[in-house]
Order: C-alpha cells, then sequence, then structure tokens
C-alpha cells in the first residue's frame, strides 16, 4: 500500500459521487432560499419529501435492474395495474385494512416482476425487449381489469385514502415506508450476499460466472425486486391520490430512470448506491419543487428535468473517463 | 490449408443438404414467419368482417400507420448499430412546434418543410454528438434529450395549440393521388422503404451498419470510422422526425404539446419486430416492412372488430416478445438439428 498524502482523503471525498450530489443540492439550495425564505421551511420539506416518496420507492428497484446492467421500462404500468387493483378491491370490500391491500399490490407486482425476470434470464430476450412488451402487455391488462372504468375518491374508504397522510412522530406513513423501504434496500446491496452479486452481474457477468455467481438467479431476483416495489408503490398512489384511472404513472419509468442517473448510477451496469439514487429522487423533487419560486413557469418543468438528467450524466461520464485515465496512469507508472 | 478442407468440407456438406432441410431453413427464417403470420391474419379478419378486404378501406387504414412506418426506416440504422433513439417523438413534438409556429407567422408550405427538416436535423445531429462526442450510452442520452426537446415544445406551447396552416397544407397528409384511393403519405412511404432498403443491402454504408452492429472494435480496426457513422444515422433519423412532423401536422392540422407521445417505443417495436436485432447486426428492411404493415392491419382490423385501443396493446405486447423468443427457439432447433446431421455423417 502507497503512503497517502494527507490532501488525498478530501480529494477522495470528493470523488465519491454522493458527497458531490450533495454539495450540488446545496449549491442549489441557496439561490432559492435567499429568493424565497419559506421554501426551506418544514411544511415545505415535508410537502417535497412526501411527493418524492414514491418515486424513491420505485427508483430504488429500477437501480438494482440497471444495476444489473438491465432496464425496467414496464414501471409504470405494473403501479397502473396493482393500484387499480388496490382500488377496485377497496370499493368491493372497505372492510380490508389498508396495509392488506400494501401486500396485495406488493404480490401482485412481485408476480409482474417474475415474469419479466423469467423471460429476461430464461428466455434470453434482452430487458429492454422484455419489458417494452411488458409496459404494453400490463397497461392493457389494467383496462382489462377496469373495463374502461376508473375509481373515485367517494368510492373509497377513508381508511385507505387517509392511509398515507396519517403521521406517526410528526412524520407520514407514506415517508415511513419509503424510510423502510431505502434502509432495508441499503443493507441489501451493501451487505447481503445477492446484494453484492448484482454488483458483480453488472460489473462483469463472465467474472461472476467463474467466481460461482448464479446469473440467471441475480436477474430474476431483481426484477422481482422491482416488481414487487411497484406494486407497493401502486397501492400507495391511489390512496395519496385518491383515484385509480387507467392511464397512471405513464411515463414514470423515465423519472425512476432519471433518479438512477441524477444518483451516478452507471448505465453499463455494477457501479452506483442506493444513497446516491435517493439524493436523484430529492434533487428531481427540489427542482420540480422550486421552479415556481424562481418564476418558471411549470411547462418549463420537462425541460429542465431533462437538462439536468443530461449535464449529471456528462459530469458522470467525464468524472469516470478521468478516473480511468488515472488508473491507467497509475499502473504504468 | 486445414481451413481450405473444412470449407470444402462444409459447403459438400450444405449440398448433400435434402430438400427437407432447404425448406426447413426457409420456413425459419424470420421474415417468411412474418409473411405467414401476416396472410394469416389477413385471412382471419377477412371471414370476420365484410369491411377488412375492401380496397378504399385497405388504402385508407395506411394513414393510420404510414407517418410510424417510414420513422421505423431511419431507425433500424439506429438499432442496426446496437444503439437506440428514444428521444424521436420529442423530436417530432419540437419539428411540428415549429412548424406550427412559422405557419401561423404566414410562411409559405415550401418553408415550413424547409424549417421542419432544418430542426429535425440539428436534434438528431445534437444527440449524435453528444452520445459519441462523450462515449455515453444512446439510451441515456436520448432519455435526456426525449425531455429537452418535449420540454421546449412544452415550455414554448403550454396548453396552447396551432391551428392556422396555409391553404393547401393538408394536401400531403390527407389527400389522394388524383383519380385512385392511393394516399400521398403510403406512396412516399413505398418510395422511402425501396431507397432504405437498397442503402442497407446493396451498398458500402450498409454494409458498414452490419459491420458495426456485429463488432465495432473490429470495424474500426478495419477502417471504419464508427464514430462518423453513427452521428450520421442520428442526423439522418433527426431529419425523417422533421419530415414526419410536417406530415403528422398536415394529418391533423392542429399542434399541441403532447403531439406523438409514445411513439418512441411504438416505433422501436416495429423495428424489432420486424427482425432487427436490438443488439445491433441483424435484420433487413424487408422484415420492417412486413412488420409494420402487420402492425398497422392488425390495429386496423381489431378495430373494425371493436377491440379497444387498450386491448391492442396487449397484443402488441405480446407480439414482440414472442418476435424475439421465437427465432431464439428456431435458432436451437436448427443448431440442434446441424448438430444431428452432422454427427450422422
Amino acid at each position: 500500500m502507497p503512503e497517502r498524502a494527507p490532501s488525498s482523503l478530501l480529494k477522495k471525498a470528493l470523488e465519491r459521487r454522493e458527497l458531490t450530489l450533495m454539495l450540488l443540492l446545496m449549491v442549489l439550495l441557496v439561490p432559492i432560499t435567499i429568493r424565497s425564505p419559506q421554501f426551506l421551511s418544514g411544511e415545505n420539506i415535508n410537502r417535497i419529501l412526501n411527493d418524492m416518496a414514491i418515486l424513491s420507492i420505485v427508483a430504488i428497484g429500477e437501480f438494482l435492474v440497471i444495476l444489473s446492467n438491465g432496464i425496467d421500462l414496464s414501471v409504470g404500468s405494473i403501479i397502473a395495474f396493482t393500484g387499480m387493483a388496490c382500488g377496485m378491491i377497496n370499493e368491493s370490500y372497505a372492510s380490508v385494512p389498508p396495509f392488506v391491500l400494501l401486500l396485495v399490490g406488493m404480490g401482485i407486482g412481485l408476480l409482474m416482476g417474475l415474469f419479466n425476470g423469467v423471460l429476461v434470464a430464461y428466455g434470453k430476450i434482452p430487458p429492454i425487449i422484455t419489458t417494452l412488451g411488458t409496459v404494453n402487455i400490463y397497461r392493457g391488462l389494467t383496462f382489462v381489469l377496469s373495463k374502461g372504468t376508473w375509481v373515485t375518491a367517494h368510492e373509497m374508504s377513508p381508511s385507505y385514502i387517509g392511509f398515507p397522510r396519517t403521521t406517526f412522530l410528526g412524520i407520514s406513513y407514506l415517508l415511513w415506508i419509503a424510510f423502510v423501504v431505502i434502509a432495508v434496500f441499503y443493507y441489501f446491496s451493501r451487505f447481503t450476499r445477492t446484494g453484492r452479486e448484482v454488483y458483480a452481474i453488472g460489473g462483469n457477468p463472465t467474472a461472476a460466472k467463474f467466481v460461482g455467481v448464479n446469473e440467471n438467479r441475480v436477474r430474476v431476483v431483481v426484477f422481482l425486486i422491482s416488481g414487487t416495489l411497484c406494486g407497493l408503490a401502486g397501492a400507495l398512489w391511489t390512496a395519496r391520490y385518491a383515484s385509480a384511472v387507467n392511464e397512471m404513472a405513464t411515463g414514470f419509468e423515465m423519472q425512476a430512470v432519471a433518479a438512477c442517473v441524477l444518483g451516478g448510477v452507471n448505465f453499463s451496469g455494477g457501479a452506483g448506491g442506493i444513497i446516491g439514487v435517493v439524493l436523484g429522487t430529492l434533487f428531481l423533487g427540489v427542482v420540480t419543487n422550486a421552479l415556481p419560486v424562481v418564476y418558471l413557469s411549470v411547462f418549463w418543468q420537462t425541460f429542465v428535468q431533462g437538462l439536468i438528467i443530461l449535464v449529471a450524466l456528462a459530469l458522470n461520464t467525464l468524472s469516470d473517463q478521468r478516473k480511468s485515465a488515472k488508473l491507467l496512469a497509475q499502473r504504468r507508472g | 490449408m486445414a481451413e481450405k478442407k473444412d470449407y470444402i468440407a462444409k459447403s459438400r456438406l450444405i449440398n448433400e443438404m435434402s430438400i427437407k432441410s432447404r425448406l426447413i431453413e426457409f420456413f425459419t427464417k424470420w421474415e417468411v414467419i412474418l409473411v405467414i403470420i401476416f396472410t394469416l391474419m389477413f385471412v382471419f379478419f377477412t371471414n370476420r368482417t365484410p369491411y377488412f378486404l375492401d380496397w378504399f378501406n385497405l388504402m385508407n387504414a395506411t394513414f393510420q400507420f404510414s407517418e410510424k412506418a417510414i420513422m421505423a426506416l431511419p431507425m433500424i440504422f439506429i438499432i442496426m448499430c446496437g444503439d437506440i433513439d428514444i428521444s424521436i417523438a420529442s423530436i417530432i413534438a419540437l419539428c411540428a412546434y415549429a412548424v406550427g409556429n412559422a405557419a401561423q407567422g404566414g410562411a409559405s408550405i415550401p418553408s415550413l418543410l424547409l424549417i421542419s427538416l432544418l430542426v429535425g436535423t440539428l436534434a438528431g445531429l445534437f444527440n449524435g454528438l453528444m452520445i459519441t462526442g462523450l462515449n455515453m450510452p444512446a439510451i441515456a442520452v436520448t432519455l435526456a434529450t426525449q425531455s429537452i426537446y418535449r420540454g421546449i415544445s412544452i415550455g414554448l406551447l403550454g396548453d396552447q395549440a396551432r391551428t392556422s396552416f396555409p391553404e393547401g397544407f393538408g394536401v400531403f397528409g390527407q389527400e389522394f393521388i388524383p383519380n385512385t384511393i392511393i394516399p400521398y403519405e403510403f406512396v412516399l412511404y413505398l418510395a422511402l422503404m425501396l431507397l432504405f432498403a437498397f442503402i442497407l443491402h446493396k451498398t458500402t454504408y450498409g454494409r458498414r451498419l452490419y459491420a458495426i452492429g456485429n463488432s465495432a472494435e473490429a470495424a474500426r480496426f478495419s477502417g471504419v470510422n464508427v464514430k462518423l457513422t453513427r452521428i450520421i444515422n442520428f442526423t439522418i433519423t433527426g431529419f425523417f422526425c422533421g419530415l414526419t412532423a410536417m406530415l403528422l401536422a398536415s394529418r391533423i392540422l392542429s399542434v399541441r404539446s403532447n403531439i406523438a407521445t409514445g411513439w418512441d417505443l411504438e416505433i422501436i417495436t416495429l423495428v424489432v419486430l420486424g427482425g432487427v436485432s436490438i443488439t445491433g447486426g441483424k435484420g433487413t428492411v424487408f422484415g420492417v416492412f412486413i412488420g409494420s404493415l402487420l402492425v398497422g392491419y392488425l390495429k386496423f382490423g381489431m378495430g373494425l372488430l371493436k377491440f379497444s385501443g387498450t386491448l391492442m396493446t396487449i397484443v402488441i405486447g405480446s407480439l414482440l416478445i414472442i418476435a424475439v423468443l421465437l427465432p431464439r427457439l428456431l435458432d436451437l432447433y436448427k443448431a440442434n438439428r446441424k448438430l444431428r446431421l452432422q454427427a450422422q455423417h
């Protein structure tokens, strides 16, 4: 081990994607807060966090799939199907407690994710094609399930609609659930065998196979997790927005992927972390909420999001390239 | 020497292939399977409704898919090189915005076309430069530009619509060739299809695309300018987005910021269904042609039988998965058969 100069610790810290992102978030917050001090009020922060809770749950599933060098385009459709199913169950059997609905949503999502995973792992169909197919199939099934009708607020039970807003220790259930999901998958991705295997498969599938990683199993597991989390998100979505329509969560996959890209997740697999993804989600939330503060019409939201993704992507790529160039120089030196 | 021997042995093996083998070889080609499915679909719909096999209806139905089929052509080039572009619907929206706005300002039809093509080409060029310049994955870059291009048209147009167009603007998207029942749009599609088939299958440029798709590294070492070729692909695609935006605006005579939403995935579906490998290096224009007609007439026929639009997405999604799964199973079958034949010899 070569001796380390004291300054290299700071440099190493700056190289951490999460810290850079945190710093960027601070830099972004300064002018916003100067312009509108109430932006950092507890109430507004609470609102932003609640807005972003569902996205963070879905983005974590998407992260694991991208980590294994795949992509899941079907998340929006799984949310729609499970959300619709939960809404309809609630409409017919109002006595079913909300947490059972969450479990039902997760169960349905699990099956849909399993279907994706089996096609990818055993059918050897590229993830992008598989989920391009199932994004249509699941959306169509949502329509078959609902027969084109929708579930409105007054057809649902107050306990279900109120569930995400119920607070415990001053924090909504919705946020608690997001916190638990984040904690569980932080542990999963860093400290469990399967979690590390996802990194291994994404980083170098051939090497991973030689050390005995069961590639098919890992591929099924990541889609299964993504589906289950989407199921959870769907059940929460219907309750939070107090309606279930066929078109719900259309294009949500792009937001989930965007959160991952912002969080520094590498598209060729094997790099990135849960904290980065959560910060990426938060970043999207702050930007979206800050637009009216800087007197920019909401209509520019899509543009600003796209621009931020592109800049984040370019920065990621440049820093990766610099890092590998440095490594190469070290090896030569 | 050994290679030559091997080659002779192989060619002998091919010569000795029975008629049965050749038939199997022919009928397991993806394009042939597509034609068979297409024919079956025609027979099915003709049996179920008298309105399907009617020349006027069949021609009229092409209005619904000509624009998407046109966009599938340049997309073949992109996917052939192992890239992907999920920003095309947004480029179309951006071009349509430019057209709608210029038309409101009183621009003539030729200048509208010029504006649309220019905006599209620039947007495509930007995609290509970002992807190859910084060596970023195409899916990530076009995900970002999808929001950027769409975002510009949403930001500038808001919830407004542009609906005033010069006289005669609707001809290309709505009218038929005089004294016939053939729409201009469909003729344009057929001409472009032949052009793209010529480029892909008969020119050096086309061969280079296959080379890049099979191994970008190998192609680079044999003197192909891989980066330039990929930039050209994205630029061509942008150009055709401009053309499609003109046709679309001409057909519906109204431009909103949500125009062509969801077309990206639909067009990629056409290309993959047509037998182009998503990892690149494999596929034909003819396959995509049949695939486009198949999806177009499937939607038309199901519409006649009063199936809802959302229900069709199940069929198309399943078709896409089967389209990729089936050739794999056939390849497996073919490989097994070959092994068995070799074992017999």
